[in-house]
């Protein structure tokens, strides 16, 4: 059905389309405007069949490989080189699929909302290349299976964020934003760099399947993964590092904040990635975790308590956000913790992961839906204080039910997918440690405390002075929010397919270090 | 505001030697230190040399953005399509083809010391040049924009 030469090239091609499509974007914006959103639109369509393509054949037929440069295009270890691969490896495994999905998935919707909610703009012939290079590069960093080539996605998606942050300029304070996420992504990006530098010198590799075959946990293995897990913390918006989160969440254009968080969680997966199948069992898994689940902790309460006192809705969210990135934190970081213990593994350690697992799913999806309707209501009332909006319930009724839909996911009420994925970690969580799973039940009642009170403040009472004329926001924005809403309610509704269809296989393709390495490797 | 007569001068005679020499590092890319980044941000020098000499009102007369922009998108476009050619010919993205092939950039390296034979490396100099394009546009353009957000002053 499909041409043969798709399939074995599909890993590349989602890459190559969205920068190629990126790239022509501003010679074919010189035609006409709607030229430019047509062909955007095609491109993300296009990139967006790819990545399922892709992730349908590593869901079926296991862990795929794309060798760059090479005459065959799952030829990783040339016979000429000593069994050493020497070029650049996409290595998809269940994992990598999910986020690719995920990706994709956002992205499409939120190019979609974007062709309507920024049409009003100046400066569109750059906008939409550094969209799809963003989504080009968050779509790289989660294919790839070289640390160096990483951290060039890395970059890449660094620089298009903080670029597009800065879009609006808003009197220079989107400036300031971007200037900050561009900061603190540059010495992320930089510790990320000496990191590489260290393993390179020591194992003369950068193949995450190479080095992994032969990591030692040497004190200075335990000095790149501390730089690592510095860098991909603090971009991921975890709590010590997060001050970049509000303001960068808050100023970019809504569509541009929805494609954050998948960004973010690029940043998560290569976090995990790292710890999981670069170190795998060789670190001492026990401190790790509890790292990670400490960080986790305090992402979860100072995100969360930050969030109830915001004024702005969208500064509102994004510290939602960074509580959210907790559970996720909490979830995996708990499978680490007993990564070596199979019986603990068995008995509630991959139930913890798959609940961060699917967290990253769910959370993409609804608090992507959450900012697009947030995008919709600043669109159309002009402000993002929650003090001057009001009584818009009746009019913006097809929002109205968009944000209860997301904002009951986000605090995890049950039939949406928040309360799936909260649960397993719940449950499994208090099998760990019963306080840890007692202080993420407390924060979701906050954050369910937050959210009532910005849909009282938004959408109840009678329209204030100057929101009588507001209408429901264009057709294009709510069928993008449609997509992710229709998401939501459907994993939610069926939350046993997707964890034992998508999510399941990704937490074990996590685990599975002697997999990924002979995968890439061959044999032994 | 345009600077006296003797630079401007100096800068349209450099002008010429700055753009050969940049084009010269861009076109040796496989075989000398430096490349299509390297090169193309020579050449952008001396599209910075010639906005120092002149106001900025004669340099948007000399240069348009428009040019660089299309420059810019085109270096990137022969770029990823160069790597894309490669799938077309049933190998992979990126795929050497023209090496060793016997056409274009396709000699095959001669072995021992020698002064480098240009006519080599397949579709590296190819994209040393999409890039070179690339940088050249895209710096020319960054320098351009921030000359537009000089204020004027009087002379006292």
């Amino acid at each position: 059905m499909i041409p043969g030469y798709i399939t074995t090239n599909a890993p590349a091609l989602l890459i190559a389309v969205p920068l190629l499509g990126a790239f022509l974007s501003p010679l074919i914006g010189k035609i006409s405007r709607d030229a430019r959103a047509l062909w955007v639109l095609a491109v993300m369509t296009l990139t967006a069949l790819i990545g399922y393509l892709v992730a349908f054949l590593v869901y079926t037929e296991g862990t795929l490989l794309y060798v760059f440069g090479a005459t065959n295009a799952t030829l990783a270890v040339p016979p000429d080189s000593g069994g050493i691969p020497i070029r650049i490896i996409f290595t998809l495994d269940a994992m990598s699929a999910l986020m690719v999905t995920i990706a994709v998935t956002v992205g499409f919707a939120v190019i979609l909302y974007s062709l309507s909610s920024d049409s009003r703009r100046s400066g569109l012939e750059a906008y939409y290349t550094i969209f799809l290079l963003m989504i080009g590069a968050i779509l790289g960093m989660v294919s790839t299976g070289d640390l160096f080539n990483f951290f060039v996605f890395l970059e890449i998606s660094s620089l298009a964020s903080a670029g597009l942050v800065a879009y609006k300029v808003e009197k220079g304070r989107a400036v300031e934003a971007g200037l900050k996420y561009l900061l603190v992504s540059t010495i992320g990006g930089i510790f990320f760099l000496f990191a590489i530098g260290i393993l390179y010198g020591q194992y003369n590799a950068l193949n995450m399947a190479m080095l992994a075959d032969m990591i030692q946990w040497t004190p200075l293995d335990k000095l790149a993964l501390v730089l690592v897990v510095a860098a991909l913390a603090a971009k991921c918006g975890a709590v010590p590092m997060h001050f970049w989160t509000p303001d960068a969440y808050s100023m970019a254009p809504s569509a541009v904040t929805a494609m954050l968080v998948v960004a973010s969680q690029a940043s998560l997966y290569g976090l995990f990635r790292i710890c999981f199948t670069l170190y795998g069992i060789t670190l001492n898994y026990a401190t790790i975790g509890w790292v990670i689940i400490i960080l986790g902790i305090l992402s979860m309460i100072i995100g969360v308590t930050m969030a109830i006192p915001q004024k702005d809705i969208k500064r509102l969210m994004a510290y939602h956000a960074v509580s959210q990135t907790g559970y996720m934190l909490l979830g995996v970081g708990v499978g680490l913790a007993v990564l070596g213990d199979q019986a603990l593994l068995n008995s509630y350690g991959m139930t913890a992961m798959e609940g961060g697992i699917f967290h990253i799913f769910n959370h993409a999806m609804y608090k992507g839906l959450l900012f697009l309707t947030a995008g919709a209501i600043i669109y159309q009332v002009g402000t993002s204080d929650l003090n001057r909006m009001g009584g818009l319930g009746h009019r913006m009724k097809w929002t109205m039910i968009f944000f209860i839909i997301g904002a009951l996911a986000i605090a995890g009420i049950p039939p949406f997918n928040g309360f799936a994925s909260k649960f397993l970690i719940y449950e499994s969580v208090f099998a760990f440690s019963p306080l840890l799973s007692i202080i993420a039940m407390v924060v979701s009642i906050l954050t369910l405390a937050s959210f009532v009170k910005v849909f009282h403040s938004v959408f109840m009472g009678p329209p204030l002075p100057g929101n009588e004329q507001v209408r429901e926001a264009p057709r294009t924005m709510l069928i993008g929010m449609t997509i992710l809403a229709a998401i939501v309610i459907i994993s939610g509704v069926f939350p046993e397919f997707f964890v034992q269809n998508l999510i399941a296989p990704a937490a074990h393709a996590l685990t599975d270090q002697a997999g990924y390495i002979s995968a890439v490797l061959g044999g032994a | 505001m345009r600077m006296s007569k003797i630079v401007r001068f100096g800068a349209d005679v450099l002008f010429g030697a700055i753009v050969i020499f940049g084009l010269y590092v861009i076109m040796h890319g496989h075989l000398t230190p430096g490349g299509g980044f390297q090169g193309g941000a020579v050449v952008a020098t001396g599209a910075a040399l010639v906005i120092v000499a002149y106001s900025y009102e004669e340099v948007i007369g000399m240069i348009r953005k428009t040019v660089l922009m299309a420059q810019e998108s085109a270096g990137l476009v022969m770029f990823a399509g160069v790597a894309l050619i490669a799938i077309g010919l049933g190998t992979t993205f990126f795929f050497n083809f023209l090496a060793n092939s016997g056409s274009l950039f396709g000699m095959t390296v001669p072995f021992g010391p020698n002064p480098g034979e240009l006519n080599t490396g397949g579709v590296l100099p190819l994209m040393n040049i999409a890039v070179g394009i690339e940088v050249w546009g895209g710096l020319a353009i960054v320098i351009l924009y921030m000359l537009s957000g000089i204020g004027k002053t009087k002379e006292a």
